[in-house]
């Protein structure tokens, strides 16, 4: 039986495994902070290096990557509705491949940063309306077209990012794969992704028990009241700009869309008024913590953090998936 | 309160260039039980969910409780008629419980989570289709005709005044096809709610239906008291096979002859 209280609780205990793990990234790193000193810092009242390094170095770096990852985690959950594809993510539709020819098209000019930005932002949207126009074609679309459309958009993408690595000079090749793979380094500000994010959370929870229903079918949803048609275009265009927004602040980081909220479906089941926020702040959680481990494991050497997101959730994955089902 | 559960007038359906009705005319009043029944492709499910007002229809009038479609609104409507749509798949997980609480789903504000009241309900709609005790079962370790009574309860759950039944005896035993039917003989008989269904069974149709409603296709129909239009002549030249009528004590039965 759902219950509000039952995911006030759980909604209550996953921010505050958010908040650990923002500490835990203002903490870490090659100059070790204290939490009373990363306090006292975010407060404004102290001068010095460890204040210095805490408030403008890995406080936008953390809230970027918290922001994304939980973007990330939301547009997989919605995708995976619309859908009703327990497989989708937030790339099924080609955004993450319009965004990596946009990146990679502006890295090979040697355009500044703001233009790879820039073109990655403009890619997604321009590969989330091709998808969107041809799936369309007939007048009414169907998920399996939309699947298969956004599935070959995806691939054509792919080919020509596989053609700009092949005639990329060699001293920009480092840079593209670590977009491809996801890399926080560059991430210029976090607030376009906090904000898409608070947006992202307005705009879909009023409407969770209406996608509880799409997620059960279109014919039963409609018999029950919801404005399918409509419902689906918002969700639609809600996790493609969600996605396009984590795509251009992080380059293409995997897994976290597909996996989190799996994980967190086999957690806690499939209300999508708990599931939504619930991932979001797991998807958060994970990022965060794993640019962290990125830009600490090695260091000073820095590693991919879609490398680490997968490092991570894998595990996690199967251990949930193996564990006896629930309920029984 | 003479106003009928649905009225439909003049009413032309047709799915691409295949005419399902045209002309078709009746009033379903409160406590009645229509059988609709025809050759597989004649367009039955599509002629419900147009009833249902989920599809537009071709001409025509469709006026449920006194409103038309347009009028009440998809929220309104689904808190006066239910469908129960063919062949139930889910792709994500989801207890007993959860499934059958979605009837609720049109009855509760924008933040509302269901209360004591819509558990209850739930609850007895599940002990109603014999699922007492399922609750927190999920539904992927049903099996068909288990899920197909999840889907029955799921509909009474949502208290609609006219059900409109898509094959609601698919994948149910014997036992359960007549519980199912009885049970929806009693709402309509004790609560005077409206039943519409889709059956293939002729006998109980006749059993278990007021009127009928024969889908000759090509857009020709036939609709009528059981007695009526449930005749050999008229099967016959529904499914193009001959039917026997054997008359017994309590009444007629149809046989392949």
């Amino acid at each position: 039986m759902p219950t509000r209280r039952r995911a006030l609780l759980v909604i209550l205990l996953l921010a505050l495994l958010g908040l650990a793990s923002l500490v835990i990234a203002l903490a870490a790193g090659s100059l070790p902070v204290s939490v009373a000193d990363i306090g006292s810092a975010l407060m404004g009242d102290t001068e010095g290096v460890a204040a210095e390094v805490v408030r403008s170095l890995r406080l936008p770096r953390a809230l970027a990557a918290f922001a994304c990852g939980a973007l990330l985690a939301l547009a997989g959950a919605l995708m995976q509705v619309l859908l009703r594809n327990p497989l989708a993510d937030p790339y099924v539709l080609g955004i993450s491949g319009g965004a990596s020819v946009g990146a990679l098209t502006a890295m090979l000019f040697g355009l500044p940063l703001l233009l790879v930005n820039g073109g990655a932002f403009a890619g997604a949207l321009a590969a989330t309306l091709l998808v969107f126009g041809l799936a369309r074609g007939d007048g009414s679309w169907t998920q399996t077209r939309l699947l298969l459309t956004g599935v070959i958009v995806a691939a054509g993408c792919g080919a020509v990012v596989a053609l700009i690595l092949s005639i990329a000079p060699e001293n920009k090749l480092r840079g593209m794969l670590f977009w491809l793979m996801g890399d926080l380094s560059h991430a210029a500000s976090p607030w376009p992704a906090l904000l898409m994010l608070a947006l992202g959370l307005l705009a879909a929870l009023p409407f969770s028990r209406d996608l509880n229903l799409l997620a059960r079918g279109d014919i039963t949803a409609r018999a029950l009241g919801v404005p399918v048609t409509r419902l689906r275009g918002g969700v639609y265009v809600l996790a493609a700009l969600a996605t396009a927004v984590a795509v251009t602040t992080t380059g293409a980081v995997g897994f976290v869309g597909l996996v989190v909220p799996h994980l967190v479906r086999l957690a806690i089941g499939n209300d999508q008024r708990v599931l939504l926020p619930a991932a979001a702040i797991a998807g958060g959680v994970l990022l965060t913590l794993a640019d962290t481990l990125a830009r600490t494991l090695v260091a000073p050497q820095q590693l991919p953090v879609g490398v680490l997101t997968a490092l991570i959730g894998v595990p996690a994955f199967l251990y949930l998936l193996t564990r006896s089902p629930k309920s029984t | 309160m003479n106003t009928p559960l649905l009225s439909v007038r003049e009413l032309e359906v047709n799915i691409g260039t295949v005419r399902v009705a045209a002309g078709l005319g009746f009033d379903l009043e409160a406590g009645q039980r229509l059988a609709i029944l025809g050759r597989n492709g004649t367009g039955k499910t599509t002629l419900l969910s147009t009833l249902a007002g989920l599809r537009d229809a071709e001409a025509g009038s469709l006026v449920l409780c006194g409103e038309s479609y347009e009028k009440l609104g998809a929220r309104q409507a689904a808190r006066l008629r239910g469908l129960l749509p063919q062949g139930q798949f889910d792709a994500f997980q989801s207890t007993v419980l959860e499934t059958a609480l979605i009837g609720r789903h049109p009855h509760l504000g924008r933040w509302a989570w269901e209360g004591r009241d819509d558990e209850r309900l739930a609850r007895e709609a599940l002990a109603a289709v014999d699922l007492a005790g399922f609750g927190t079962r999920e539904v992927h370790t049903l099996s068909g005709g288990e899920r197909q009574r999840l889907a029955i309860a799921a509909l009474l759950a949502q208290q609609p005044r006219l059900y409109l039944l898509d094959e609601p005896l698919a994948h149910l035993d014997l036992n359960h096809q007549i519980a199912v039917l009885d049970l929806l003989s009693r709402r309509a008989r004790e609560d005077g709610v409206g039943i519409v269904m889709v059956l293939h069974d002729i006998n109980l149709a006749l059993r278990y239906a007021d009127r009928a409603l024969l889908l000759f296709g090509e857009g020709r129909t036939l609709e009528g008291p059981v007695a009526a239009v449930l005749t050999a002549e008229s099967l016959m030249r529904l499914y193009g096979y001959p039917l026997r009528e054997i008359p017994d004590g309590t009444g007629r039965h149809f046989v392949p002859a």
